[in-house]
């Protein structure tokens, strides 16, 4: 356009100064990457009248621990800041501080909801509300994988899973982070019974999947235990210690146990 | 008036002359250089260690900051108090380190104006002063809201003292706003060579429980040793500070003491030399 | 023609350029370390195995025979380890066959670094060279790139400073044998806490002018506890879709049958099963 003005056919007339388009330089380098993994490996069952939430205790930066006990679990909701009487569990695995800042967000979310509507959030308005807040920061995303637990409306045990960006679903179960790739198909086949057919059937093509029903709590607890105790044998960003936490209705009962620390 | 509306109410050039676009961005036309940030530390300082203990914390850091290779500057204190309840060591960029100290200064004028304790004594009974841990959350959001404009704080920090309960409080945050805690923490190099020390004396929480202040301070002393030893950015000289109920008491002309060269005499060559 | 084959490199190279990434070598992301004592030295090391973050092998060995009074600890990518302390083993006998005398450490350490140099660290072999021959007991370090070291106590690999935090709080001269086999496995354990590429179990070799000792998981502390559920499924869990048997008649139209033993597998075939819910190593 300014060439237009500025043309030698327009001597004659006043010209006028326009902002002029310039070449787009080569983008400019940043080498401060603002993100970083802290390992660690967590994972969620959800059964007919509870929920479990578990993870690995380690943070890690390389081939360092910085600690050996870092919490990936968090209590959301309830009273005050030990979250007394809360029902929801949020876990957080991937980059630390984007998992606390995330978890602080939900956590005043959900006390502002109590304090406007003199009510607890439900499970499931609390699960659209954290896809959004992930969302909400698509384009300089939330680098963590959350799982959230709680009881339904119904009574039921609830887990929902997300991406880093807000993609989330309802599921039976669900393992995130580090060694995820190893425990999710542990899950698969002993929650959901995949792969798995009626063994009293002749064999063939007629032969029945097993399916999956509601699994007991000690049952889970002893799967999460053995899920992890192997994760920590193959996975050298997971171990340390475990930590557990089991919704039901009567509120959340917290466990810990230690791992190896190799 | 003229047939081109992108003119319309522009200043005329053989009234006003011709604009000068020279304070704009380089992307408008400009010869303003983009806003720059922080993109890689330049003065530095190098590992902060600390460790808990029964009643309280020790923290120590050496007093070197290093340009690039050269040990640049050598009476630079990187441990700084605040109120009488933590310290925080500061390790990485030396002007991001003045910066916090500067925040650091107006934030407690801040609160001793706000807890409204006009004496000394005062405000040493003061049960609303901010311990060690409240120090360390507001740190680590000034340094996560730092990262997340991408304009970081070049830093690793430990928040070393006594918390609201006056329990022994020790935690980390760094350039990403990351933070740790932990029974012994240590920060750059000391991550790799004091902390595998410390962890032996300190597995977990309960055996810093167990830990008396004189041991503390001993494991400390023999990690800065063994840090001046092994890392290139450090120096002998160093800074200490013990927090417990009584105070802060800090030390910042430490100097390392009983150094071993003992096998050094037993090294001809690096080979096949044996004179 | 000796050596490696670089026929592919080429191809390789294009390959690389048009995004296929490279295949990942199992490296013994490693705490390895050795001390001179009063009449010996020891080496010791971790025995994980790692590739990428994943465990590659829990138990492996990273001391490897050079010639019966010495001895090698590799970390690095496990296959140039495995490889390079062979053929200097196999060449060293040679050598030591045709001079007629011991081989000496000094040859070991030269041979390494001159083979390794001349591979400019494309050998990613990172070496701690160890043993006693007739001038003394004596310890190296090799790096990849060939340069070495000769000190009284040496670290390596990925633990290394963990395990030289050991080595420089508690090392003095003049160590005694269970000293020195006590500071260099606390060495490696330091490597097993603190370092994420190394772990499981410590393995020692103590070597004299007498005789060589290796100390196989000289430690373990890192055995694996129970797991709570049995994990064997029923008979017919998994659906067979289709069965054809081949007997051992019809197969021996092709090929000869012999049988062996009692007819069960050799114990070179058997297979190393995980037999539930017992605990396996």
């Amino acid at each position: 356009m300014a060439s237009l003005f500025n043309a030698q056919s327009m001597l004659d007339q006043p010209s006028y100064s326009f902002a002029q388009p310039t070449s787009h330089s080569e983008p400019r380098q940043h080498s401060f990457y603002p993100y970083t993994d802290n390992g660690g490996s967590t994972l969620g069952i959800s059964g007919q009248d509870f929920a479990i939430l578990a993870g690995d205790t380690r943070s890690t930066s390389g081939y360092n621990i910085n600690t050996r006990y870092a919490p990936k679990l968090f209590k959301i909701g309830g009273d005050g800041p030990n979250n007394t009487g809360s029902k929801i569990v949020l876990s957080v695995v991937g980059f630390a501080a984007d998992g606390r800042a995330l978890k602080e967000r939900l956590d005043t979310v959900v006390k502002m909801y109590k304090y406007q509507h003199g009510k607890d959030i439900s499970v499931g308005a609390c699960a659209q509300r954290l896809s959004h807040i992930l969302y909400s920061k698509r384009f300089f995303p939330y680098y963590v994988t959350a799982i959230l637990g709680g009881i339904d409306e119904e009574g039921k045990g609830a887990l929902y899973s997300y991406d880093p960006v807000g993609s989330y679903e309802r599921e039976q179960c669900r393992a995130a982070g580090a060694a995820s790739s190893l425990i999710m198909p542990f899950l698969d086949n002993q929650v959901n019974l995949k792969n798995q057919y009626d063994a009293s059937q002749p064999q063939g093509f007629g032969k029945e999947p097993l399916k999956p029903q509601p699994l007991s709590r000690p049952h889970v607890e002893s799967l999460v235990n053995d899920a992890f105790t192997s994760a920590v044998e193959r996975h050298i960003e997971v171990g340390d210690g475990l930590q557990m936490m089991i919704i039901t209705k009567d509120g959340i009962e917290e466990t810990y146990a230690p791992l190896k620390k190799d | 008036m003229n047939h081109f509306p992108q003119a319309w109410g522009r200043p005329r050039d053989d009234v006003y002359g011709q604009y000068n676009p020279s304070y704009l961005p380089q992307s408008h036309g400009g010869t303003q250089q983009p806003i720059t940030h922080t993109q890689s530390p330049i003065v530095t300082g190098t590992s902060v260690i600390a460790i808990k203990f029964k009643t309280g914390v020790v923290i120590a850091a050496d007093n070197l900051a290093s340009y690039g290779s050269l040990a640049r500057f050598t009476d630079v204190h990187r441990l700084k108090h605040f109120n009488r309840k933590s310290v925080v060591g500061v390790g990485g960029d030396v002007s991001d380190m003045q910066y916090l100290d500067r925040l650091l200064k107006s934030l407690d004028v801040e609160e001793n104006y706000s807890t409204g304790s006009h004496t000394a004594e005062e405000s040493e009974t003061d049960p609303a002063m901010m311990g060690a841990n409240n120090l360390h959350t507001y740190l680590s959001k000034v340094m996560y809201k730092r990262r997340s404009d991408f304009n970081p704080l070049w830093n690793a920090l430990l928040v070393a003292g006594l918390d609201e309960k006056n329990k022994p409080f020790l935690a980390s945050a760094d350039l990403l706003g990351t933070t740790f805690s932990g029974p012994t923490m240590a920060t750059g190099f000391g991550a790799h060579l004091a902390q595998p020390i410390m962890r032996r004396i300190v597995p977990d929480e309960a055996a810093s429980q167990q830990l008396g202040r004189e041991e503390a301070v001993q494991a400390v002393r023999d990690c800065m040793k063994v840090l001046f030893y092994r890392d290139a950015r450090s120096m002998p000289e160093y800074s200490i500070a013990v927090i417990d109920e009584k105070g802060v008491e800090l030390k910042e002309k430490e100097v390392l003491e009983n150094q071993s060269w003992d096998f050094a005499d037993k090294i001809r060559g690096y080979g096949t030399q044996t004179v | 023609m000796p050596g490696f084959d670089f026929s592919n490199h080429n191809r390789n190279i294009a390959l690389h350029a048009k995004g296929v990434p490279l295949p990942k070598a199992t490296s013994t992301g490693t705490t390895i370390v050795g001390a001179l004592y009063d009449g010996g030295v020891v080496i010791a090391a971790d025995t994980r195995a790692t590739s990428g973050p994943i465990v590659a092998d829990k138990n492996c060995e990273k001391l490897h025979y050079i010639s019966p009074q010495i001895w090698c600890a590799g970390a690095g990518t496990a296959a140039d380890t495995e490889f390079t302390t062979a053929i200097i083993s196999s060449n060293l006998e040679l050598h030591s066959l045709s001079t007629g005398r011991k081989p000496r450490v000094v040859t070991v350490m030269t041979m390494l670094k001159q083979h390794l140099f001349r591979y400019q660290g494309h050998i990613g072999a990172y070496l701690v060279v160890a043993g006693c021959d007739p001038t003394g007991a004596h310890l190296f370090t090799v790096h990849a790139h060939g340069s070495t070291d000769k000190l009284p106590y040496v670290t390596m690999g990925s633990g290394s400073l963990a395990a030289m935090s050991v080595f420089e709080t508690q090392w003095k001269p003049n160590l005694s044998r269970d000293d020195a086999v006590k500071l260099c496995a606390d060495a490696i354990e330091a490597g097993i806490w603190n370092d994420l590429g190394s772990g499981s179990n410590v393995d020692v070799c103590v070597i004299t002018p007498e005789k060589t000792t290796l100390l196989r998981n000289f430690k373990t502390p890192n055995t694996r506890e129970k797991k709570q559920r049995d994990y064997k499924f029923k008979r017919g869990t998994t659906a067979v879709l289709n069965e054809k048997v081949i007997t051992k008649e019809q197969i021996s139209k092709y090929v000869t049958v012999h049988d062996i033993g009692d007819g069960k597998a050799g114990v070179g075939e058997k297979m190393d099963v995980d037999t539930q819910p017992s605990a396996p190593s």
